[in-house]
């Protein structure tokens, strides 16, 4: 046989997340196949309950400690499953090969342990031989190069005393510290100011240049992915309603949900609009979602073309840009052009 | 922290102060203002009118109130002595001052029945704080489960039943059915540890059942809030195990709010478990309380009283100084 | 020109600092420390700047839920500035407020119908048809189904909640409603449905707003006039499309140019053009001396430490507008320098 083609740094296929709760299933990921390389980004986009923050989390093993969480699926990291693999497998991966950072670093950081303690932490559970002298050198090293002043006197401060900015870096410093090579960013930019967002997103951008990691970026805004990613997934209803290259999904995109996300924003970029072009309605609920496509009940074009769009899921289909609509290709990229391209 | 520490410190004199302000007043004005003579407790109604007046006279019942506080006070910090002429009583520090029925001074009276309380509560403390954390720790864990439903409702149960109920049945049952256990008397610990340990177990088994089971569902709240928060996921993000996550990440904050409950339930046994030293017989801080209700004895309820609000603001003054220690958000406020 | 319905000037909220046994006051946050500016009938003013600068602390002086420390608020020829709860009340029927917070603004005991018709009842409103009616007719107003009258607030979206919020500003037909950030807690396709609500009642109703927020894209699509706030202070006040084609205040540049474009083809340029400020705000309780942006500031010079600059128009730029500046931005300034040199290593 021919020799196999290498597989993407991180590849995710089929997967499903679902929590069984009181109210009922609570359906949150379906179906959701993605891949990154290392060096590359891919930007998840949707809104909440879009279900972008539990594929990151399943991808990390973090539904395992919840009893009523199922996942099913294949997550391969470097030709390693981990749907699959044992609890003590994927945490030695977790914090190692393949780390966090979240939204709100004040929360995320324990008020009880010095920033400095919890970087040790970090990196002396994936490397046990160190001493502490030599984790705590490494952390300072960690701090002052996500850009943290007076590193030394830092480390011992608690996250409390640290400003917004400074404590997600820290944050950063925190994740990078064993070299992930798989860095997973949920919402990292969402609690923080402008100014201090560009400044994080920087950050981000160089770490990632000098460590040649595959990045996940995780966010409802559209301008942080357009900022970051190479690629982009748009995540409506638990599902992956679209994906491709990022210039192209921003220029060209495909599905109506993309379309209102879009509408919605105002731009710095463009000239101010009357009015703004929201999707209508609200998000479904992940309990009881809507037969066929679940983006039907808001999409102006539902119906435009039959009825399969009340009854029957739409497949992710393309070759590089994929859109999981049934409109047919030409008239989606008629609509765009005529009714939506004006309007943004 | 210093200042931190220097605060408390003296808002803890204050508060005691306050206490025995209003205690001293309650039960020294009170009498007077009800006509009933503190002098006449002393000595009995049939006394000549001399021999009472000179007992006034000794005690300083004659004197303002805010004098005989001052007197009480300094007999606290310094010890005082009674005089009537040549008559003259030293009372060392801390006094405070004579019992009405047997006219020996209350403080050697008190510091007697101490011990006694002191080996109940400590006892019974770390009792429930082994079982009740436990059991919440793992119900928390097990949420859902049969343990941890089997062990609220063992808790629920704990909660309802007075120690008088329970005390009794344990009794009955290990005492005089089973006979596993002798017949209650304390033996101080100096005496023999063994007879020591045997004598007070059941009452701690007791005593501790009360408590357990509420600090079982108190942990058992507090570490499944904790579970949810965000700073127990980043702990397993970064690859922790479970029982660093559980065992330092989040024990370490599910517990904070147990210290402020134990510091105030520590603080109030010691000054006396009235129900747990009555049903057993001990003849502790409580037990003397009653007697003394019993018998009006005014001084050593006073006592027994200061003894009892010493003990919660000292539990409170450490609860703070811990809090400060665990909590740097406290200490760097 | 239109008339002014409401102006503060030299407006100011110090929050005291306590310290000690007998908190005695050893500072204060000067949340916001004098500003001058006025809100026209009929417009919709913005306030935008980051956490900290004062927006929302000078929302609550505008509307006297807070009291000034120092200078005057004057709605409609009157001073309220130091009015008491009593003489207030009038007030409170012109103008009302918009929160943030959809969860916690809502009391959670309390049906949609009772929140709603409270302001109502306290103030006496006769309701020629009916209590009921009336609220129902807010709530068709705002876009909810009038049959949810007797929902909880737990029992809706946080987009809806929000639209319940402004149904009870709405009840009492007040001429200005300050929202304090009120689209930013919610999804980008929900908040773009609030806008256009906000946007329908202004006209609809002859409403002013000022409207506070983080997001100068948000602002810049609602707002006439644009406020920019920094450390308590207004540096740059201005016409909404002079502001956004002609900033000024070197923070208003860096603002403008650190928020991210959804257009990935022009990364690269929104990179090279970007501003990036270093460091933090400074805290309040201890502003730097003379301009209070100084100390992060690439045009920064000594005077500027010595010398607060006022809120003035420069007759030499003919494109200039009040800015707050010693060297405001001119047009087609060179970017290059502005960029830091790499982040601290």
């Amino acid at each position: 046989m021919s020799t196999p083609i290498a597989r993407p740094y991180l590849e995710v296929k089929d997967l499903n997340v679902r929590f069984e709760t009181d109210d009922g299933i609570v359906q949150a990921v379906t179906d959701s196949s993605f891949s990154v390389e290392r060096g590359k980004t891919l930007g998840i986009v949707g809104e909440s309950g879009s279900g972008k923050s539990v594929t990151s989390l399943a991808v990390l093993g973090l539904h395992r400690t919840r009893s009523n969480a199922k996942v099913s699926g294949e997550i391969w990291l470097d030709d390693q499953e981990l749907v699959t693999a044992t609890d003590e497998q994927v945490r030695k991966l977790r914090g190692g090969k393949m780390a966090m950072i979240f939204q709100d670093p004040l929360s995320a950081m324990h008020p009880y342990f010095t920033v400095g303690s919890q970087i040790v932490e970090a990196y002396r559970v994936h490397h046990p031989e160190t001493n502490k002298k030599v984790a705590r050198e490494k952390a300072i090293d960690m701090l002052a190069r996500v850009g943290i002043p007076q590193p030394e006197r830092r480390f011992n401060d608690y996250a409390h005393q640290f400003s917004g900015g400074m404590r997600q870096r820290a944050m950063i410093a925190m994740a990078l510290v064993n070299d992930p090579s798989l860095l997973i960013a949920d919402e990292p930019t969402t609690a923080l100011d402008v100014t201090v967002q560009a400044q994080i997103l920087d950050l981000i951008r160089d770490l990632q240049d000098e460590f040649g990691s595959a990045v996940i970026m995780i966010t409802h805004d559209l301008g942080v992915v357009a900022e970051l990613a190479d690629d982009v997934l748009v995540m409506y209803g638990g599902k992956v309603i679209e994906k491709g290259p990022a210039i192209d999904t921003f220029q060209n995109p495909q599905h109506p949900y993309t379309w209102g996300l879009l509408g919605s924003m105002p731009r710095l970029d463009r000239e101010v609009r009357d009015r703004l072009n929201p999707v209508k309605g609200t998000p479904p609920s992940l309990i009881n979602l809507p037969d066929g496509c679940a983006f039907h009940p808001r999409c102006p074009y539902a119906g435009r073309n039959g009825n399969r769009s009340f009854t029957e899921v739409p497949m992710l289909r393309g070759d590089v840009h994929k859109v999981a609509c049934h409109l047919p290709p030409d008239d989606r990229t008629t609509i765009f052009q005529q009714e939506v391209l004006p309007n943004l | 922290m210093l200042a931190y520490i220097v605060r408390r410190l003296f808002n803890a004199i204050i508060t005691l102060l306050v206490v025995t302000a209003v205690t001293f007043a309650i039960f020294f004005a009170i009498p007077k203002a009800t006509g009933s003579d503190p002098a006449l407790l002393y000595i009995g109604k049939q006394s000549d009118p001399a021999a009472i007046e000179g007992i006034r006279t000794k005690m300083g019942f004659n004197d303002p109130i805010i004098v005989q506080y001052g007197k009480f006070l300094k007999g606290i910090v310094a010890g005082r002595d009674y005089a009537n002429g040549p008559d003259v009583t030293h009372c060392p520090a801390p006094c405070l001052g004579y019992s009405f029925s047997t006219d020996q001074e209350v403080t050697p009276l008190l510091m007697e029945d101490l011990p006694v309380t002191l080996s109940l509560a400590l006892g019974a403390a770390v009792l429930w704080l082994i079982i009740g954390i436990s059991f919440g720790v793992i119900s928390a864990l097990r949420r859902g489960t049969f343990i941890d439903r089997a062990a609220m409702t063992t808790a629920l149960a704990g909660v309802s039943l007075p120690v008088y109920f329970t005390g009794l049945l344990a009794s009955a049952i290990f005492i005089y059915w089973l006979e596993w256990l002798p017949q209650g008397q304390y033996v101080p610990f100096t005496e023999n540890p063994a007879e020591w340990f045997t004598g007070l177990l059941l009452p701690w088994i007791t005593l501790a059942f009360l408590f357990a089971a509420t600090y079982a569902r108190l942990t058992r709240a507090n570490m499944l809030e904790t579970l949810g928060e965000d700073y127990v996921r980043t702990a397993r993000a970064k690859g922790l195990t479970e029982r660093v996550v559980i065992g330092k990440h989040a024990l370490r904050s599910g517990l904070t709010p147990i210290v402020t409950i134990f510091g105030l339930d520590l603080g109030a046994l010691l000054g006396g478990a009235v129900l747990t030293e009555t049903v057993f017989n001990l003849r502790g801080l409580g037990y003397q309380a009653l007697t003394a209700i019993r018998q009006n004895d005014l001084p050593i309820i006073l006592g027994v009283t200061l003894i009892a609000a010493f003990f919660i603001v000292f539990a409170n003054l450490i609860v703070d100084l811990v809090y400060g220690w665990i909590d740097p958000r406290v200490r760097l406020a | 020109m239109s008339e002014n319905l409401l102006e503060v000037s030299g407006l100011q909220k110090h929050f005291p600092i306590t310290k000690g046994l007998f908190k005695r006051q050893v500072g204060a946050v000067r949340a916001v420390d004098g500003i001058d500016l006025e809100v026209r009938a009929g417009e919709t003013l913005g306030l935008v700047g980051e956490s900290g600068c004062g927006k929302s602390t000078a929302g609550r002086l505008f509307t006297r839920i807070l009291e000034p420390t120092g200078g005057k608020v004057v709605f409609e020829g009157n001073d309220i500035s130091h009015k008491n709860v009593n003489q207030l009340r009038p007030l409170r029927r012109d103008v009302q407020m918009i929160f943030q917070d959809p969860y916690s603004s809502l009391n959670p005991r309390h049906t949609v119908g009772a929140i709603i018709s409270a302001p109502l009842q306290i103030q006496d409103i006769p309701t020629p048809q009916g209590l009921k009616k009336a609220v129902q007719e807010l709530l068709e107003l705002v876009g909810l189904n009038p049959e949810h009258y007797n929902r909880y607030p737990h029992e809706f979206s946080g987009g809806q909640r929000q639209r319940i919020g402004i149904a009870r500003a709405l009840a009492l037909r007040p001429k200005l409603i300050v929202a304090d950030e009120p689209v930013s807690a919610l999804d980008v396709s929900i908040q773009a449905q609030v806008v256009n609500l906000l946007d329908d009642l202004q006209r609809e109703f002859d409403l002013t707003y000022v409207f506070i927020a983080h997001d100068l894209s948000v602002v810049r699509h609602i707002s006439d006039r644009v406020a920019v706030m920094y450390l308590g202070k207004v540096v740059e006040i201005a016409e909404r499309d002079d502001l956004y084609k002609n900033p000024r205040h070197p923070y208003t540049v860096a603002l403008m140019s650190a928020v991210p474009v959804p257009d990935p083809a022009r990364r690269d340029r929104a990179q090279r053009d970007r501003v990036l400020l270093t460091g933090d705000v400074p805290s309040p309780i201890n502003p730097p001396s003379g301009c209070r942006f100084r100390t992060r500031c690439w045009k920064a010079q000594d005077i500027c430490a010595t010398e607060e600059p006022p809120l003035t128009v420069r007759l030499e730029d003919p494109q200039s507008h009040l800015t707050a500046c010693h060297f405001p931005v001119v047009d087609d300034e060179t970017v290059a320098g502005r960029r830091p040199a790499a982040t601290p290593a």
